[in-house]
């Protein structure tokens, strides 16, 4: 099968390759950019997993194909954290109150968390539990997620006036 | 401040956190193939034909693997749950002659990439000859039923009896008789992450590599190596961080023979990682249970006799696990109750169907279920309160230690409990009386408001024995090697907080490894909520004997005498003289053989435990639910939930109170949402998350987990109980019997689907 040349920025770096047009984002951003935080729950869109932010949006990678990203800039779980010694009030309120087990559904959560505190700073419990609804955890059972999605809410408001 | 029963937070969270974790389809080896698994889309036929060669031709294709190309093919053998019988029906790695589920797998192809090995299946050309399939466990034990298994006659696996005191003299002495009839519905562990190995044969040095290996490491290393025929010495299995268990992933799968050999065979390292329709058909599917039970009741609501007949559905082979959800089923079906005449036929049936495992508090949700229902019936038809019925029938803290009476494959002692102030607890914190007075509000209105109890005995840490050792490093640092295994439950923390409080340093100071059998030589793995009991008093052992070793070391140097020694953040040092001191790296350093063997002390500082047991902690406990039922659209809306668990001592709460949560979710999808369909000719229609659907968000309640510790077990020197199964135990109880108390009528099977709950509003409104 013949390949595309893309070029893609992810959490602000620039990466070009060739793909055939059958990859999958997924399999581009795992496998090619070694960004194997990202991570494949179902392939068909329902479990969230593999939620990334694309051009400000969180989609399923796993829905995408790699052409489909060819201009685009993506944040991955990778790209959360301000720098390598710091974490973002998400993560830090995930860890202080046990907001993960396994992990294989926290990129994924944590990325559609940093997207409704940006659309709603100040969440009802309804509206958590409704935004993350397109995540499946099969770990926790969700009542920490949606604490820790509460609390880093309010850091972030502080943070930001 | 002591680490133990406090809720430190989680030391395998930073790289999960950031998404450095490394799961096993993280793995990267230099010349990786991929592999993928053709499976049988019948449920049961003769394989006729095999024609690899136009697959083989096809670009990118390495080489495909059938039964031929695997001269000495053993079954997989059985770790547990033996029951005779059971040897007979027991599965190759890929099939030979016949296949037995739609899944069944017939060849590995072995590709370039991924892509090009699921495109290239296509090209496999199999005649299949078809043959009957029965997927109905009552219907497969009668005469004429498709045969499974040659040397299986009318395809029941195993047989066995359980019997203590005198049940028909018994019921001949009783007021009331109920029978009744319950069933619940196949469903399963489906962890997030999907199953996947990366295999790797170093042909140079004649080593075998398996990243992915998890729940049972060492046990599934012996297995392969007398599979594959391979000594251990010449096998690494390695776990990495693993996207949850609940009792499906890590015990020896087809796959587990099939990758590894591909591997040695083509000379690549290869990588398998199935996707979710595969595992949806190919992993262990678990809880379809289908009962007959008589009980027999005394007027004052005394319980005196419980006749059950129990078929296990197996699906068409026997795996690893054998009949541990028969076996916990037979054993646990009376739960907390004193019930001193019991009787129980147990039948393992074969149905053509995925291979049955264990999942998380295998045949006790079921069984749990079953039995609280029954208390229900019972209060429903003698007019007396639900919870006065349970008061008058659990085993009382004076009972302690209750022996059940014998059992052919189970312990039977309960060590220590109250149930009776767990129930009062349970219904106090709930809010029963409250929740009583707004259901009968409810009904008055036209509403359907039920509140529903489900009172439990879980089992857990099972022997018979678990591995420690504990080192320290040039640095100072502690390093734990431990024969447990970790599925995202935070065991590592967990051990970290024993080892740490024993050796007075600092958590961050110690490291945990496991899953390692290059590192870690003995283990029997994570499951059954065994793993704080059993390596959490293994840890201990070795940390003591390593404070023993410290404190000789110290007191040579030193020249005080250990007793006048004491450890303190991370140094031992003299008691009343904390100057006069040496830190854990400088004793290290005192251990090198160098200045160790001048003195004749065993150089390094490295201790081994084995923490040994034949008994069980049984944890035991409470969930309580507050529904509505929607009698337009058949849909249940939990209002309020309520779980509450004495656990015998607490490690971190705050991981405990997480384990209940999450196994709350999965009880809940048991109870209302989750179930494998198959068509009548065997065909799978739950393969992929629009069908097969698993609780989100939306569907978690409100709940209070309260978890306790005031009896402690008297079998480990932590006074532990395994905490993993509480949260999900006793769901599909309390959320029947709610429903059944919503509507008047007698909930018998789940799940409690839309279609279902209707019918039992109709039955309910033609009762009025």
């Amino acid at each position: 099968m013949s390949t595309r040349q893309i070029c893609v920025t992810v959490n602000g770096r620039q990466y070009s390759g060739a793909v055939e047009p059958r990859r999958l984002l997924t399999d581009f951003l795992r496998d090619d950019l070694g960004l194997t935080g990202t991570h494949v729950g179902c392939e068909h869109g329902v479990c969230g997993a593999c939620t990334v932010v694309f051009n400000g949006e969180p989609v399923r990678a796993c829905l995408l194909f790699a052409v489909q990203a060819n201009g685009a800039s993506i944040k991955t779980i990778e790209g959360l954290a301000p720098n390598p010694d710091e974490l973002h009030p998400l993560q830090e309120k995930f860890w202080q109150l046990h907001g993960l087990q396994c992990g294989f559904c926290t990129p994924g959560i944590l990325l559609t968390a940093e997207a409704l505190l940006k659309e709603i700073p100040h969440p009802s419990q309804d509206q958590i539990r409704e935004w993350i609804s397109g995540n499946l955890c099969r770990c926790t059972g969700y009542l920490n997620i949606i604490s820790a999605i509460e609390e880093a809410a309010k850091v972030l408001r502080a943070n930001n006036p | 401040m002591p680490y133990i029963g406090s809720s430190v937070k989680r030391k395998e969270d930073l790289r999960l956190l950031r998404g450095i974790g490394k799961y096993v389809g993280d793995i990267y080896r230099h010349g990786m193939a991929h592999a993928a698994v053709l499976r049988s889309p019948h449920a049961h036929a003769r394989i006729v034909q095999i024609d690899t060669a136009d697959a083989r031709k096809l670009p990118g294709v390495i080489g495909v693997l059938t039964a031929a190309d695997m001269p000495t093919l053993k079954t997989i053998p059985m770790r547990t749950g033996l029951i005779p019988g059971l040897e007979r029906s027991q599965q190759t790695p890929i099939a030979t002659d016949t296949v037995r589920y739609v899944g069944d797998p017939v060849a590995v192809l072995v590709a370039e990439n991924r892509y090009i090995a699921e495109d290239a299946l296509e090209a496999i050309e199999i005649g299949y000859a078809a043959l009957d399939a029965v997927i109905d466990a009552r219907q497969s034990m009668r005469p004429g039923a498709p045969q499974l298994h040659a040397a299986v006659p009318n395809n029941v696996a195993a047989s066995f009896q359980v019997n203590v005191g005198d049940v028909e003299t018994s019921f001949s002495q009783c007021d009331l008789i109920i029978e009744e009839r319950f069933s619940t519905q196949r469903h399963a562990a489906v962890p997030l992450e999907n199953r996947g190995l990366v295999a790797e044969w170093d042909e140079g040095r004649g080593l075998l590599t398996v990243w992915g290996p998890t729940k049972m490491t060492h046990t599934n290393w012996r297995i392969l190596s007398e599979l594959i025929d391979l000594p251990q010495s010449s096998i690494r299995f390695i776990e990495p961080d693993v996207g949850g268990g609940f009792g499906a992933r890590g015990e020896f799968y087809p796959e587990d023979f099939l990758i590894p050999f591909a591997a040695r065979h083509f000379r690549r390292p290869i990588c398998w990682i199935e996707d979710r329709s595969e595992n949806l058909k190919a992993l262990n599917q678990s809880r379809q249970q289908d009962y007959r039970v008589k009980i027999g009741v005394k007027n004052d609501g005394t319980i005196a006799a419980m006749d059950a007949e129990i078929l296990f559905d197996m699906g068409g082979y026997t795996r690893t696990h054998g009949g541990v959800p028969a076996i916990a089923a037979s054993a646990m079906l009376r739960g907390p109750l004193r019930l001193k005449n019991y009787r129980a036929q147990v039948h393992c049936v074969l149905t053509n169907k995925t291979p049955v495992g264990t999942y998380r508090s295998p045949g006790r949700y079921e069984a749990n279920f079953v039995r609280e229902r029954l208390v229900d019936m019972i209060a429903r038809r003698l007019r007396l309160d639900p919870a006065a019925v349970r008061r008058k029938n659990l085993i009382r803290r004076d009972e302690m230690p209750y022996d059940l009476g014998k059992h052919p494959f189970h312990y039977m002692v309960y060590d220590t409990g109250d149930f009776i102030a767990q129930l009062d607890r349970a219904l106090e914190r709930f809010g029963y009386g409250q929740y009583r007075a707004l259901a009968a509000t409810a009904k008055r209105e036209g509403r359907a408001l039920g509140i529903g109890i489900g009172c439990f005995v879980e089992t857990s840490g099972i022997g018979p024995w678990e591995y420690a050792r504990v080192e320290i490093d040039n640095a100072g640092k502690v390093v734990l090697y431990s024969g447990c295994n970790s599925l995202g439950q935070g065991i590592a923390t967990a051990l970290s907080q024993i080892v740490a409080d024993e050796l007075q340093c600092s958590i961050d100071d110690v490291r945990v490894v496991h899953g390692d059998t290059g590192t870690v030589p003995f283990g029997n793995g994570s499951n059954a909520s065994r793993s704080t009991v059993m390596a959490g008093s293994a840890a201990l052992g070795a940390s003591r004997k390593v404070k023993d070793k410290l404190l000789q070391l110290a007191s040579a140097h030193l020249e005080i005498a250990a007793g006048d020694l004491l450890l303190q953040d991370g140094r031992v040092a003299a008691r009343g003289a904390p100057e006069r001191a040496l830190s854990f790296a400088d004793l290290a350093r005192l251990a090198l053989p160098g200045p160790a063997l001048k003195i004749g002390i065993k150089p390094g500082i490295s201790e081994e435990d084995f923490f040994a047991t034949d008994k069980r902690p049984f944890p035991y406990g409470v969930h309580v639910a507050a529904v509505e039922v929607d009698k337009e659209t058949g849909t249940i809306k939990i209002l309020d939930y309520l779980v509450t668990e004495d656990v015998g001592r607490k490690i971190n709460p705050m991981i405990i109170e997480g384990q209940m949560a999450g196994g709350l979710a999965q009880g809940i999808g048991g109870a209302l949402l989750e179930e494998f369909v198959y068509s009548e000719d065997g065909q799978p229609l739950s393969t992929n998350f629009m069908d097969y659907l698993l609780p989100t968000a939306m569907e978690m309640p409100r709940a209070q987990l309260i978890s306790t510790e005031e009896f402690p077990s008297p079998h480990n020197p932590l006074g532990v109980k395994g905490a993993g199964e509480g949260g999900i135990t006793a769901a599909g109880a309390a959320l029947a019997n709610a429903v059944s108390d919503a509507l008047g009528v007698e909930v018998t099977k789940l799940p409690l689907k839309p279609d279902y709950v209707l019918e039992l509003v109709r039955k309910s409104s033609s009762e009025r």
